[in-house]
């Protein structure tokens, strides 16, 4: 008899990695699911903004709600805050909780396997795969947003949360870099759905676990913890880029959020890197279990976050819930500065500087019974200032609704001529008075001021 | 079987496997060789270590002890059988959301082999009969296509040591025909195909040897001819023209008896006989038959040779008259699966 198998034994030799990321993409891109998404993502902000830019009644309960017919970047942050809140941490369920376990579904694990060669691999395309999605499906809410808002209403400078007005091309500047900066906790969630999904295998519950997540977080965000815990929270990030639309920027925040996120990213994927090559193939009835989800997966990232919570805690000067007498006071006279040169220049008065106002805020919470601290709607605020050439003090009340992630909402009180009314006439007609309601921002990292 | 070299080691080569999931042993020493060019048929019961085996094979698993070498390569870790392993084991892997194409194109793109390109695909799809439905979603293949196409998988990677698992489950004989030309064309050409089946038809079909696992052991493993010898008296079906005479010569002929009980055949024909005895004995009541006048109108074996085996090796605790009832019943069923497939086929071909 005669071999006709000639070929010398092939080496052991997985897969090469980018074939194998590009058959991750496309059995992602292949989804129905993936698809709506994409196409809900790239034009549904678009036409929402669009829509609601163009009515009288905007979303002033959203930052930036209220400036949604002034400026077409308000809408692409209406669309940002919305995404931070609930559409992002649903993406990250829907795209990464789902890429492991597809797997198990379609009982496909053995043959990827026998194909690839290598588990690690096999992870790291399936990581990257997903992130290309998340990405494509960020850029597209983020992307629509911008053209829904500029299409509508323009390219017109943006107020921002302490009032001062950033150009267009500084307002397009920012709320690309805000974007950017809430990958960070983008990733992270993602990283927790590949761990749910690698953990929990078909069960529904891997898929939910960003979602999941996303929820217990929100609802954390919005007790009123002691700030160092709510920094050390993956999703502070999700809340912390509003602090770049105050000038100066309020870095701390952001930045630590971002580095949170960053750990979280890191370590949760590396729970599921370990669990994934950990795992027993052969085992056709894997199907996650509640304790090996405890063991491996909750309980470290609940250590991380006491870690977490103690280096913060001790990096940082902040004590308390962060909001305190001194802070809001500062940040009111501030953007109360800022907006009452919006409303000047409106009105088409002299212009005046910040420094020319010297505002001031007195702020009292609750009356003389209650600390002068922490978050709640019974802020009362008094804003005073004095125009140049002008012996008497002008001033202005305002109820202050400040809650536990540091923004504020000043709603004006009198006088009716400053801040009590939500129009000013001007020359060419009734506008929107600046003065009347608006956003603010408390860096809550930020040590108190003297008073 | 194929050509082979003889100077060789064989395709696979194992000696005292043992495997074990907590305290239950899947393998419990078992020992294989499966030559280059030989269709290697795996049985055994449910539970018997089948998969478990197969699995080891594509290194999907290691064994706990034992030596275990592939295409003369020593496997001593999870995935490291070497280049030219392919297969499937408890169905192909196949993404229902791909064409057929780009399934087979996602694998050949992550091939540590020369698939051929298009080329490659084309050719896999053509030998197992799916060129018409390579544009179609997977999603929409009945279970035979869908091994088809698993199989055609296997086919790019131009595999020395194919594994399958049940590669005939939901087949229609049109199908079962492509799979079987391709498996006995990958053995002509010097490939080893190790396959497990629970069809023994299949196995008998295409297998030169067999090996038989029950509870983690080989109570069998050598050239199907030998294990025919092992299942010693068959029983035999037989229809006549008078089935009063034959029944009474039946009784008549020495070292043959007729098997008393429900004659599971019955259902199709009351007139049915079934007698056990060895082949001379049989060969006489013929003989006896046709002095008498009675036309004999059908002899067969109650079940096939290798079944019975099986049965008497694997003490399955089943006779083979009940294997024969199980038979027909699978029969029935894989018609049915077979219809589905059929249907399912033509409703893709009707979409197009």
């Amino acid at each position: 008899m005669t071999a006709t198998v000639t070929q010398p034994p092939v080496g052991v030799r997985p897969a090469p990695m980018l074939p194998g990321y590009r058959f991750e993409l496309a059995k992602l891109l292949s989804q129905w699911r993936i698809r709506l998404l994409l196409l809900a993502c790239w034009i549904a902000p678009a036409g929402f903004v669009a829509a609601v830019s163009l009515q009288s009644s905007l979303p002033a309960d959203t930052v930036f709600g209220r400036w949604m017919n002034a400026t077409g970047w308000a809408g692409a942050l209406v669309v940002l805050d919305f995404s931070c809140s609930w559409a992002l941490p649903l993406l990250t369920a829907l795209v990464a909780g789902d890429v492991f376990a597809a797997e198990d579904r379609l009982g496909t694990w053995r043959h990827l396997l026998v194909a690839v060669r290598s588990p690690r691999r096999i992870f790291v395309t399936k990581g990257l795969a997903s992130l290309t999605v998340l990405l494509l499906l960020v850029a597209g809410l983020a992307a629509s947003g911008v053209i829904g808002g500029l299409a509508a209403v323009g390219n017109r400078p943006l107020a921002g949360l302490d009032g001062h007005l950033l150009a267009p091309a500084d307002a397009a500047a920012t709320v690309l870099l805000a974007w950017l900066c809430v990958l960070a906790p983008t990733v992270a969630f993602a990283a927790v759905g590949l761990l749910g999904s690698v953990a929990l295998g078909r069960s529904p519950m891997g898929l939910l676990m960003p979602a999941l997540l996303a929820l217990v977080l929100q609802l954390a965000q919005l007790l009123p913890l002691p700030v160092a815990v709510r920094a050390a929270l993956p999703n502070s990030a999700f809340i912390a880029w509003r602090g770049l639309f105050t000038s100066p920027a309020q870095t701390g925040p952001l930045l630590i959020g971002i580095a949170v996120s960053v750990v979280w990213a890191v370590a949760a994927t590396a729970l599921a890197y370990r669990l994934f090559l950990r795992r027993d193939f052969t085992d056709l009835a894997y199907d996650g279990s509640g304790r090996r989800v405890v063991v491996a997966a909750v309980l470290p990232l609940a250590a991380l976050v006491v870690l977490t919570v103690g280096v913060i805690a001790v990096a940082t000067p902040a004590t308390g819930s962060g909001i305190e007498k001194g802070k809001l006071q500062d940040s009111l006279a501030t953007a109360y500065a800022h907006l009452y040169r919006l409303q000047t220049r409106e009105l088409h008065r002299p212009d005046v500087t910040e420094a020319q106002l010297g505002a001031s805020a007195s702020c009292d919470k609750g009356g003389s019974r209650v600390l002068d601290r922490g978050p709640g709607n019974d802020w009362r605020c008094v804003v005073s200032w004095h125009l140049p050439g002008a012996s008497a003090v002008g001033s202005a009340i305002y109820q202050l609704d400040v809650t536990a992630d540091g923004r504020y909402v000043a709603d004006g009180d009198g006088p009716k001529e400053v801040n009590g009314y939500f129009q000013v006439r001007t020359p060419a007609g009734d506008a929107p008075n600046p003065l009347w309601q608006f956003d603010g921002n408390v860096d809550l990292l930020a040590s108190t001021p003297k008073e | 079987m194929g050509k082979v070299d003889e100077n060789r080691s064989p395709a696979v080569r194992a000696r005292g496997i043992t495997k074990s999931f907590g305290d239950v042993a899947a393998l419990d020493g078992v020992d294989l060789d499966v030559a280059y060019g030989q269709v290697h048929g795996l049985v055994g019961p449910n539970g018997a270590g089948k998969t478990t085996l197969l699995g080891l094979l594509l290194g999907l698993a290691v064994a706990d002890g034992g030596r275990l070498e592939i295409l003369g390569t020593p496997v001593g870790r999870t995935l490291a059988v070497p280049g030219g392993v392919a297969g499937f084991v408890d169905g192909p892997g196949l993404y229902p959301s791909l064409t057929a194409r780009q399934n087979l194109a996602a694998l050949a793109s992550l091939g540590r082999y020369d698939a051929g390109g298009a080329t490659g695909v084309d050719d896999a799809l053509e030998q197992v009969g799916l060129s018409d439905v390579a544009e179609d979603r997977v999603r929409g293949f009945s279970l035979g296509m869908r091994q088809r196409l698993g199989l055609a998988a296997a086919l790019l990677t131009k595999p020395r040591l194919l594994v399958l698992d049940e590669p005939a489950n939901g087949l229609d004989p049109a199908g079962k025909h492509h799979v079987h030309r391709v498996i006995a064309g990958l053995a002509a050409n010097g490939a080893a195909v190790v396959l497990s089946s629970h069809r023994m038809d299949d196995l008998a079909a295409l297998c030169s040897e067999v090996t038989i696992l029950a509870t983690g052991r080989v109570v069998f493993s050598g050239p199907v001819s030998k294990l025919a010898a092992e299942s010693g008296e068959l029983d035999y079906r037989l229809l006549t023209s008078d089935p009063a005479a034959a029944h009474r010569l039946a009784s008549e002929t020495p070292g043959l008896r007729v098997v008393p009980g429900r004659d599971p055949a019955q259902r199709l024909d009351a007139d049915a006989l079934v007698v056990r005895g060895p082949v001379p004995a049989v060969d006489e009541l013929v003989v006896r038959l046709v002095r008498a006048g009675v036309a004999l109108r059908e002899l067969a074996p109650v079940v096939t040779p290798i079944e019975a085996a099986f049965l008497a090796l694997t003490g399955a605790g089943i006779t083979p008259a009940q294997a024969q009832e199980e038979r027909t019943g699978q029969q029935e069923r894989t018609g049915q699966e077979a219809q589905t497939g059929q249907e399912a086929q033509t409703d893709q071909e009707n979409l197009r």
